[in-house]
């Protein structure tokens, strides 16, 4: 075996430009598939984390505004969205719950002396910093205690604080909301921020955020909000932003999603809410991956497929300038099998090396991905940062099981292609071989 | 000569080819020829006169339209393709006229091939190789590639290569066709005392002075046995 593989070696040495190009061929495919695949196992990770970062056991009802043609309320005020009356509804009656988390979000002018900044202000209960993987830096979160007396408190978040109270500790300052002032007790740790998935849900960055007992912002905002547009004034008036409930059990997420469509449809005549499901959609980009691997790897496939059309190519050429050698052969003994290993074994070293150093830069993927967005950032800094943070953070992901497909492929590529070459030295008459020039 | 055990034995041997055209050709008509043990026999004839599809017969390179060819004791007329490599490689040693060494192998390499076919590579064979080429001379040269080596030297080459699995017979096909008449000299040199050490050697050739070296010149023409010119006695 080791005679064999040596013998094939030596006759690849004596061409070494062609068995090179036989081996590029390979090597493009292999490393193609290795690139293609870890940049697919890349974006879809960066997918699927977003969407476990919502968690698999949560189910997320945000309201919506609804089509003007179908609105509730009358005048220049708009009435919309999930009511309080819904929130208690859920918890009464869905059994499967652990936990549900009302919210309400608004956006508004935060203030501490002469540093302002626009903030979303979220009045949420205890329990929203769990539930969204959230951090505390310093300080506290809102207690339940808060939330029954109405507090004045409020837990900012880390751009926040930054832009607020640069440099000091923000812990018991006043923060100035409108005309009220609340006293921070705590701040959150930074979170990247995540992409919106889809149209369902949209982009989320904890980093700006305030933080206030819901009861609170019910007592010191309302339910209205008052926006002056160019001189036409417009009311629109929203009892909770969103509703987060966690499910118990994972495999009760989908019943449970049904259950709360079910109730909030028998209360909501018009469609002014949302329902988000992140295990579904966890499913729906699983699926999206596979199919997406399952386009890379034809790609990929159609790549070593020239390859080894090339290898056959070479080998038919070898074939034929070596037809005397394969004569002497022959009549030295050589069986016709013995003419096939031969070169099979000559074109499994080819596609071998190939795909060995295919799969060594495959392993290059990352840095070469870094080193190119560095390069094209330096260079060009508006086309990077024009580009979506998906493709800016994207960090390809090697996939052990496309390095051995792909090895394993160009292997099986040389035995396939190199088989017909094989086949056809073995078949020549010796003599015939012998004779020819 | 009758009590000599037989080396090859061909017997009333025809050898049909179809053209494409769908002309047949008649290459052999019905041949006999004995080779004892020992035997040195040099075939004559002129081109087309079937020489060369005798030599392709006896070599096992190819197989008789109808009779019978006896090498080592069986009849190996219609052996599949496997089992005539079989026997090539157990029985025939080769020597060609223009040497075909392979290019991408050494001297030493070159001449353990058939062994290699047989599946012997023991460490015997690899010495068995060296004692060969130290015998035709070559011990200094045992890593050269075929390009480095003069024709002569290459001949030799051949000559140790086709010894190494101790052949019944040498079939040699104008091995000195290629060389000047001093080497072709040496080279038939070597192939009298192979000859006197026992070997049966089998050898086509158009040279008169060199088939005088044989034992015994058989004349081919038009696919027969014109003469059979028997010359001194065996060894």
């Amino acid at each position: 075996m080791w005679q064999i593989l040596s013998v094939g070696l030596k006759s690849l040495l004596l061409h070494k430009l062609r068995s090179a190009l036989a081996i590029l061929g390979i090597l493009i495919g292999v490393t193609a598939v290795i690139w293609l695949v870890a940049m697919g196992e890349g974006v879809s990770y960066q997918a699927q984390q977003q969407i476990k970062d919502l968690g698999a056991n949560n189910i997320i009802i945000r309201s919506t505004k609804p089509p003007a043609d179908a609105l509730r309320g009358g005048g220049f005020i708009i009435a919309y969205g999930l009511l309080r009356a819904d929130f208690e509804r859920i918890v009464t009656n869905v059994p499967t719950l652990s936990q549900a988390v009302p919210m309400r979000e608004i956006t508004r002018e935060a203030r501490y002396l002469d540093n302002v900044t626009d903030i979303r202000l979220v009045g949420c209960t205890s329990k929203y910093l769990e539930m969204n993987n959230l951090r505390l830096a310093r300080g506290r979160f809102i207690s339940d205690k808060d939330l029954e007396s109405a507090d004045n408190v409020c837990i900012i978040g880390a751009d926040t604080a930054r832009i607020l109270f640069p440099y000091q500790d923000p812990i018991g300052q006043f923060l100035q909301v409108e005309d009220a002032f609340y006293v921070v007790i705590g701040q959150t740790e930074s979170k990247t921020p995540s992409a919106g998935i889809g149209g369902s849900m949209s982009a989320q960055d904890f980093n700006l955020d305030v933080y206030i007992p819901l009861a609170t912002l019910r007592a010191r905002i309302g339910d209205m909000v008052v926006t002056s547009r160019a001189g036409s004034r417009e009311g629109e008036q929203v009892e909770l932003s969103q509703i987060t409930v966690t499910v118990r059990d994972l495999e009760q997420v989908d019943e449970t999603a049904d259950i709360i469509r079910a109730l909030l449809a028998r209360f909501h005549p018009v469609q002014d809410y949302a329902i988000v499901v992140p295990k579904e959609l966890l499913q729906q980009a699983q699926v999206l991956q596979m199919m997406f691997n399952l386009l890379l790897v034809l790609i990929a496939g159609i790549a070593l497929l020239v390859g080894g059309i090339g290898i056959m190519n070479i080998m038919l050429a070898t074939v034929t300038e070596r037809t005397r050698e394969i004569g002497i052969r022959r009549a030295l003994g050589a069986k016709q099998r013995d003419i096939v290993s031969q070169f099979l074994s000559e074109t499994i070293v080819l596609s071998a090396t190939g795909g060995l150093l295919g799969v060594f830069i495959g392993f290059l993927c990352r840095p070469a991905i870094v080193g190119t967005r560095a390069l094209v950032g330096s260079l060009f800094p508006d086309v990077i940062s024009s580009l979506p943070p998906n493709i800016q953070q994207l960090e390809p992901r090697l996939a052990w099981w496309s390095i051995i497909a792909a090895f394993l492929i160009s292997v099986g590529v040389g035995v396939l292609f190199g088989l017909y070459p094989a086949q056809r030295a073995a078949r020549m008459d010796p003599i015939e071989a012998l004779r020819h020039e | 000569m009758a009590e000599n055990k037989m080396a090859a034995q061909v017997i009333d041997v025809h050898k049909d080819y179809v053209l494409k055209g769908g002309i047949t050709v008649h290459a052999l008509r019905g041949v006999s020829i004995d080779f004892p043990e020992g035997d040195f026999v040099a075939i004559m004839g002129t081109s087309g006169s079937g020489k060369s599809t005798l030599l392709n017969l006896l070599g096992c390179l190819d197989r008789c339209s109808s009779g019978k060819y006896i090498l080592a004791g069986q009849d190996v007329s219609q052996l599949s393709d496997d089992d005539l490599s079989e026997i090539r490689c157990r029985y025939l040693g080769f020597i060609f006229q223009s040497y075909n060494l392979i290019a991408q192998l050494t001297v030493v390499e070159n001449i353990e091939l058939p062994l290699y076919y047989q599946g012997n590579t023991s460490k015997e064979a690899k010495e068995h190789c060296l004692a060969l080429a130290e015998m035709v001379g070559l011990k200094e040269r045992l890593d050269h590639r075929p390009f480095q080596l003069s024709g002569g030297q290459q001949q030799r080459v051949a000559i140790a290569r086709a010894l190494v699995n101790n052949p019944r017979v040498i079939l040699a096909d104008e091995p000195t066709g290629n060389l000047d008449s001093a080497t072709g000299e040496e080279i038939m040199q070597l192939l009298e005392a192979l000859n006197a050490a026992g070997k049966t050697i089998i050898m086509v050739t158009h040279e008169p002075d060199i088939a005088a070296r044989a034992h015994r010149t058989l004349r081919m023409r038009d696919g027969k046995l014109e003469q059979h010119t028997p010359t001194g006695a065996l060894a």
